[in-house]
């Protein structure tokens, strides 16, 4: 790897440059070895995906859907099959659906106050804002079972929903600070110069900015909530099951393949809303 | 009125914006652990009472070192050893993306992100099938013949990849090394491809201009990528749970055990603070070190 940084980074070729044959020769063959390390890398990541892809259409011979038995559609024609799966499945779609409205509106009036003023107390904010994404999640789940004990509140959705708003936080604040970093401030200036109301300003000028930046941070607190099992475990209760406290907590005793059917579906849903992203954006680039 | 009249203009405005989510943080992120520290110093009177009396029990701090040592170094090395594992997959690869990949990068560089797409139960889980004793990937050594090899460098034990610190530390590396690669990316993108061309005239051999050039550039990204791998290494203990066994338990499950099993909240919250604690002074002298070597170099 090391040696590859004599070709030029850019991504056109590099030309005749090179005279001397010896060095070209073992530079291409360094950068090959680049491309096929890289290529392993991506078959490494791949790997558990096809994984649960192709187990969601295997008929497991016991209760653990691990090791491969026969091809069936079964699966796929009764996603729904384990009620208890679904039941969490739904409680943690609602969780998520809650917390990430509230996270996206409260993280997002941050990053709009922190990229938009200059404020004493500025670099304070910045520092808690911080500090929950460097706090590993096992400290951050016993510190709210301590308050959620000490203050003696019933643990159920509602804690489930306080926790995960607070983890999504400073992930949407961040994610949208980010994104309208070099955004022309001035812009909204010209619309009160003529005449337009600051509430009028907001909706048309600023917001229209903004919304990207509020999309991306809203889908990746969707994701980080849907998927969390740490946080979640030390503050839902007895009552209160997500989905991955569900596959967690019956991981020593089953697996059925709705599971795959599930994350499969999610897998292909959330793949499709990405390819269009980046499609849509390809396309407004070539305009 | 509206032109001198701007919307950054106001004193109290970006309090107003911001006291919501801070009053958030504060209540739920601060206070917390202000309550973790107070319990910690806490002793249980009455062995049937769920009531704890602060009486600073600096002895519960003690007690859960004492108690909990292998765990402690078993995390913080599993989480090394996964940390070192996902720079030196997730660097050349981020290399690969910023500077050979040409017009396929974007769809490259999303590629990296599509494991997130499954939740992180299902793909560890994944993990257990592949690893399993009935799994492609025990099948294809002993095909080959190749477990007497993989015994002996390390990789299996005893002809098995499950319940072993390796299969735990890779599950740990796969789970976390996007959060390695897309920081370094994103550090070597930025570098200006005029400095490198530069770098070949000054320096004759590649090797050299790498390591005076790409590499010092790039240190803000391996450092970041560091503490997004090795912070939620060290306290997770799903890996360790699914594709471990008794001897490679984690921290994270002993605090998780000793508050929902054992209910024994001042030891709890004791080992939860000493494992904080020896993570915050580990960035910090982390930063320190790196940020001193950037200067030197």
């Amino acid at each position: 790897m090391t040696a590859t940084a004599t070709q030029a980074p850019s991504t056109e070729p590099v030309g005749p440059v090179e005279q001397v044959k010896g060095p070209r020769q073992r530079r291409t063959l360094r950068s090959r070895w680049l491309g096929v390390w890289s290529a392993l890398v991506y078959i490494w990541l791949f790997a558990p995906i096809v994984v649960v892809v192709a187990f969601s259409f295997n008929d497991p011979a016991g209760k653990f859907n691990t090791s491969w038995n026969q091809f069936t559609l079964d699966n796929w024609l009764h996603p729904f099959a384990k009620a208890d799966y679904t039941a969490a499945l739904v409680v943690s779609l609602k969780v998520a659906a809650v917390s990430c409205v509230i996270a996206t509106i409260l993280g997002g009036l941050m990053a709009l106050a922190i990229s938009r003023y200059e404020f004493r107390g500025k670099g304070l904010v910045n520092i808690v804002l911080v500090l929950p994404l460097t706090t590993p999640e096992i400290v951050m789940g016993s510190s709210l079972f301590t308050l959620f004990f000490a203050r003696d509140l019933d643990f159920g959705f509602t804690t489930v929903v306080i926790a995960h708003i607070l983890f999504c936080l400073s992930f949407v604040a961040l994610t949208i600070q980010a994104r309208v970093r070099g955004f022309d401030w001035s812009l909204e200036d010209a619309a009160l110069d003529l005449g337009s109301t600051p509430w009028r300003t907001f909706r048309t000028v600023t917001f229209p900015l903004i919304l990207p930046g509020i999309g991306a941070a809203f889908l990746l607190s969707f994701a980080l909530s849907i998927d969390d099992y740490i946080i979640t475990s030390f503050v839902a209760g007895d009552h209160t099951t997500t989905f991955p406290m569900r596959i967690f907590n019956a991981n020593k005793t089953e697996i059925p393949p709705q599971v795959n059917v599930i994350a499969t579906a999610i897998l292909v849903f959330t793949g499709s809303l990405m390819a269009l992203g980046t499609w849509r954006s390809l396309k407004r680039a070539k305009l | 009125m509206a032109g001198e009249n701007s919307l950054r203009k106001g004193r109290r405005a970006p309090y107003g914006l911001l006291s919501p989510g801070m009053l958030w943080l504060i209540l739920f992120f601060l206070v917390p652990m202000w309550t973790l520290l107070r319990i910690a110093l806490s002793t249980k009177p009455n062995a049937f009472l769920p009531e704890y009396e602060f009486t600073w029990e600096w002895s519960n701090f003690s007690d859960a070192v004492s108690r909990f040592q292998p765990e402690l170094v078993r995390s913080f090395s599993y989480a090394a050893a996964a940390t070192i594992l996902c720079i030196a997959i997730g660097y050349p690869l981020a290399y690969y993306l910023a500077f050979k990949a040409g017009k396929y990068r974007s769809v490259l560089l999303a590629m990296v992100m599509v494991p997130f797409f499954i939740s992180f139960l299902i793909r560890t889980i994944a993990w257990q099938t592949i690893l399993g004793q009935e799994g492609p990937a025990l099948w294809f050594m002993e095909t080959f013949r190749l477990v007497t090899i993989t015994d002996a460098i390390g990789l299996t034990s005893s002809g098995a990849f499950l319940n072993t610190p390796q299969a735990v530390i890779l599950g740990l590396t796969y789970n976390f090394v996007p959060f390695m690669i897309l920081p370094i990316y994103v550090s070597l993108e930025k570098i200006d491809p005029g400095l490198i061309s530069a770098g070949q005239d000054l320096y004759s051999a590649p090797r050299q201009a790498f390591r005076k050039i790409v590499l010092p550039l790039s240190l803000p990204g391996v450092f970041a990528g560091t503490l997004l791998t090795f912070i939620p290494s060290a306290g997770d203990y799903i890996n360790a749970e699914l594709l471990g066994n008794v001897k490679t338990s984690m921290i994270g499950s002993q605090i998780s055990k000793l508050f929902l099993k054992e209910s024994n909240y001042p030891e709890a919250a004791a080992l939860s603070f000493i494992f904080m604690a020896i993570i915050t002074i580990g960035v910090l002298v982390y930063a320190k070190l790196l940020g001193t070597d950037e200067l030197s170099a």
